[in-house]
């Protein structure tokens, strides 16, 4: 656990050992296993020492888990010659090879069945929804097939599911959504929802290299965002899954979070703070497993919890998160749980419609005010 | 071997030598026994839940399996059997006496009491076992089928399918994806005119489960699933094509379920006469026709085969029955790496909520 610690994404481990001895070296691939194409400009922003973004962190990551380890192997729609449509594998093909960055056929039950299917005789392959909305296609291959391997005795599968979540960005209801909770009910997989460039790329190698199915959602609206720009550590390194990270430390409450609301809770905060309200916020990082030990000794210095998500309302993480600390921590708390979600409606298209569908900064203030006067 | 009916018996070549011929009155020898003593400890209530049988079938198990390059070391062919399949599954290496733990939801069975039936895995026998939800047992062997290509191996995929399962819609993204792909692939369809209670009348508008292939771009073949040697045969092309890079084939036997979908079942929606009709075309007592009239085994032989078999499910039967069901506490760990389980609160003392 990592709350006491992690300001600043602190708690980011450096390298495990690698799985082949392989860390990455600045001079290019280590394994020969290449297609041939020189590594591109575009995945060296770590080596010089420039900032990346989220959406760079994650193309980071992933050709570096390529390069370590040869049975780590990426399929999905459109990732190869053409790079994905957010251009996370842009110029992957050319040296990785179409077997080890696939292109498939429209599937997303089949590719993630298929999946399963390497995983089981030892790769690690790594999905990509081309938006995560179509995950929901997979529910059946994921919940039935792939959740329940382990347990059944069937063998692990290490294997992650990775793409573009949320809204805001006028995507519609079929390219907009949060899908998460539709498998936090699922017994044996894990979710992965980072919020800065630094834990998208340290959780999305911990994801690889995890023995378990992971789902890892990136927020398509943080993917270019300037203001999530930073300097990676240039050595190879992981964050663990199942920690979360204190985002900012305040005493008078805390707002449990994930996501793009990360970022908007810092919003409410720094109005807050003029105001005499300080705020702690906690980044779950890891929904599943759930960091209950930092929710509930945030809580308890506070003893008062907001909790925030862009999912909708009904059966979101919020209410797991309060029937927790109503368990563990009743006795703490000075005032309600309270939440500030999305609307239970689909994702609408309209930007009107949309802005009042998300929640914002001003739900968030409203709802820490009340809390902080209680 | 005999086509048609099973009244005339025709001598076709085979390069299989005599032992393996016995070889394969072994297997469909020992399938049917030991469904028979499934369905003796299904009649007892020993067997928890639904038994499945694949009587008048087991040629097409066996046969399809005996072309395959059985290994227990991790490096021959893989198999996701169907659940009238067990034939297959045994050559490949199941334990009958782990067939029988799992049908009786035994606690030391390959998944201790978890998961039911066939549906167990050995990856290093090659074994893929199914889940309920028909068809992702395509995508998921299409997905084996890809490893082989990724680690240039010469290894091939089989997945086994009802004529029901053709419907689905994994069926279609599994094969597809294999047939773009090009993988090592075969997949079998075993129609046996049933899928639980429907017809495939009422299960595709198609001509034929063969038919199919075409739309996939892949070679199909259409055979005798009830021959077990022209099942054989067949699946030796199919595997040929496949380890040459010639991707993947749709086979389909044509054969016929003799019991219901599972015990249960009364089988009052079969036309009368039709079981009676598909009787005389018994893949076993066809084969051991075949065998005695074209001087591959003699009576001695035949028996003593049955003999052996007889001895190896009385010992499995026993070994079933003698092990212990499942401590009530042992389902709850392994759902992740490390996990050891989790247990409420109520069913631990002191009783307080704050430990759970």
């Amino acid at each position: 656990m990592s709350a006491k610690s992690a300001k600043g994404a602190k708690s980011a481990k450096s390298a495990k050992s690698a799985k082949k001895g392989g860390v990455v070296s600045a001079d290019g691939p280590v394994e020969a296993e290449a297609a041939g194409g020189a590594k591109p400009d575009h995945v060296r922003q770590t080596e010089r020492g420039e900032p990346v973004t989220v959406l760079e962190a994650i193309r980071e990551a992933l050709w570096e888990e390529l390069e370590r380890d040869p049975d780590v192997f990426i399929l999905g729609e459109d990732i190869g010659v053409y790079g994905g449509a957010f251009k996370v594998t842009d110029g992957f093909v050319g040296h990785f090879g179409e077997d080890r960055v696939m292109d498939t056929p429209i599937s997303e039950a089949g590719f993630t069945g298929a999946a399963a299917g390497a995983a089981h005789m030892g790769l690690r392959p790594v999905v990509e929804m081309q938006f995560m909305d179509f995950v929901s296609c997979a529910y059946e291959p994921l919940t039935n097939y792939i959740a329940t391997s382990r347990w059944r005795k069937a063998g692990p599968l290490p294997m992650v599911i990775r793409g573009p979540v949320g809204g805001g960005v006028r995507g519609g209801p079929f390219h907009s959504q949060n899908p998460e909770m539709a498998f936090f009910h699922t017994p044996g997989l894990k979710i992965v929802y980072p919020c800065t460039a630094r834990d998208a790329k340290g959780l999305l190698k911990a994801a690889i290299r995890d023995d378990d199915p992971v789902l890892y959602f990136e927020h398509k609206k943080m993917y270019r965002a300037p203001f999530l720009r930073e300097v990676l550590p240039a050595e190879d390194y992981v964050v663990p899954l199942g920690e979360a990270r204190l985002h900012r430390e305040g005493s008078d409450l805390t707002i449990v979070t994930y996501g793009m609301m990360v970022h908007e809770s810092q919003k409410a905060a720094d109005t807050l703070v003029e105001e005499g309200i300080e705020v702690e916020i906690l980044d779950l990082r890891t929904l599943m497993p759930l960091d209950e030990e930092a929710i509930l000794e945030s809580v308890r210095k506070t003893n008062r919890l907001l909790v925030v998500h862009e999912d909708t309302r009904t059966g979101g993480i919020a209410g797991e998160i309060a029937m927790r600390v109503s368990e563990k921590a009743f006795e703490w708390l000075d005032a309600p749980m309270l939440r500030v979600t999305a609307l239970d409606t689909p994702v609408p298209y309209s930007p009107p419609l949309e802005d009042y569908f998300l929640p914002n900064v001003e739900d968030i203030l409203v709802a820490a005010r009340y809390l902080a006067g209680y | 071997m005999a086509r048609g009916s099973g009244g005339t018996v025709e001598a076709v070549e085979t390069e299989l030598s005599r032992e393996q011929l016995h070889e394969i009155y072994y297997w469909l020898q020992l399938t049917r026994e030991v469904e028979q003593v499934l369905t003796h400890l299904y009649r007892q209530n020993k067997v928890i839940g639904g038994l499945y049988r694949s009587l008048g079938q087991e040629a097409g198990a066996v046969g399809t399996a005996f072309a395959l390059r059985r290994r227990s070391d991790g490096t021959g062919d893989v198999i996701s059997p169907a659940i009238r399949d067990l034939g297959a599954m045994l050559m490949m290496g199941a334990d009958a006496a782990d067939v029988m733990k799992q049908y009786m939801a035994k606690g030391d069975g390959p998944t201790g009491g978890r998961e039911t039936n066939v549906h167990f895995s050995d990856y290093r026998k090659g074994y893929v076992g199914l889940i309920s939800h028909l068809g992702v047992m395509v995508e998921v062997m299409t997905g084996v089928a890809m490893s082989f290509r990724l680690r240039k191996e010469d290894r091939v995929a089989v997945v086994y399918s009802g004529d029901g399962m053709t419907s689905t819609g994994a069926f279609h993204e599994g094969l597809n994806l294999a047939a773009v792909k090009k993988l090592p692939l075969i997949c079998v369809v075993e129609n046996n005119m049933y899928a639980y209670s429907t017809p495939i009348s009422r299960q595709t508008a198609a001509e034929s489960f063969v038919a199919k292939a075409d739309g996939y771009g892949i070679r199909g073949e259409r055979v005798d699933g009830n021959d077990v040697i022209a099942v054989y045969e067949a699946t030796k092309r199919a595997v040929e094509h496949a380890r040459d890079g010639g991707g993947p084939t749709l086979l389909e036997l044509m054969t016929y379920r003799m019991k219901g979908h599972a015990e249960h079942d009364g089988q009052k929606y079969v036309p009368a006469g039709e079981i009676e009709e598909w009787e005389a075309r018994d893949p076993v007592v066809r084969y051991e026709r075949w065998l005695l009239e074209g001087d591959h085994a003699t009576e001695a032989e035949l028996e003593a085969v049955r003999d052996r078999v007889a001895g190896e499910v009385d010992r499995a039967r026993e070994a079933a029955e003698a092990s212990p069901m499942p401590e009530p506490a042992a389902g709850i760990d392994d759902v992740y790496a490390g996990d050891t389980g989790w247990t409420p609160w109520t069913r631990r003392a002191p009783h307080d909520p704050h430990e759970a």
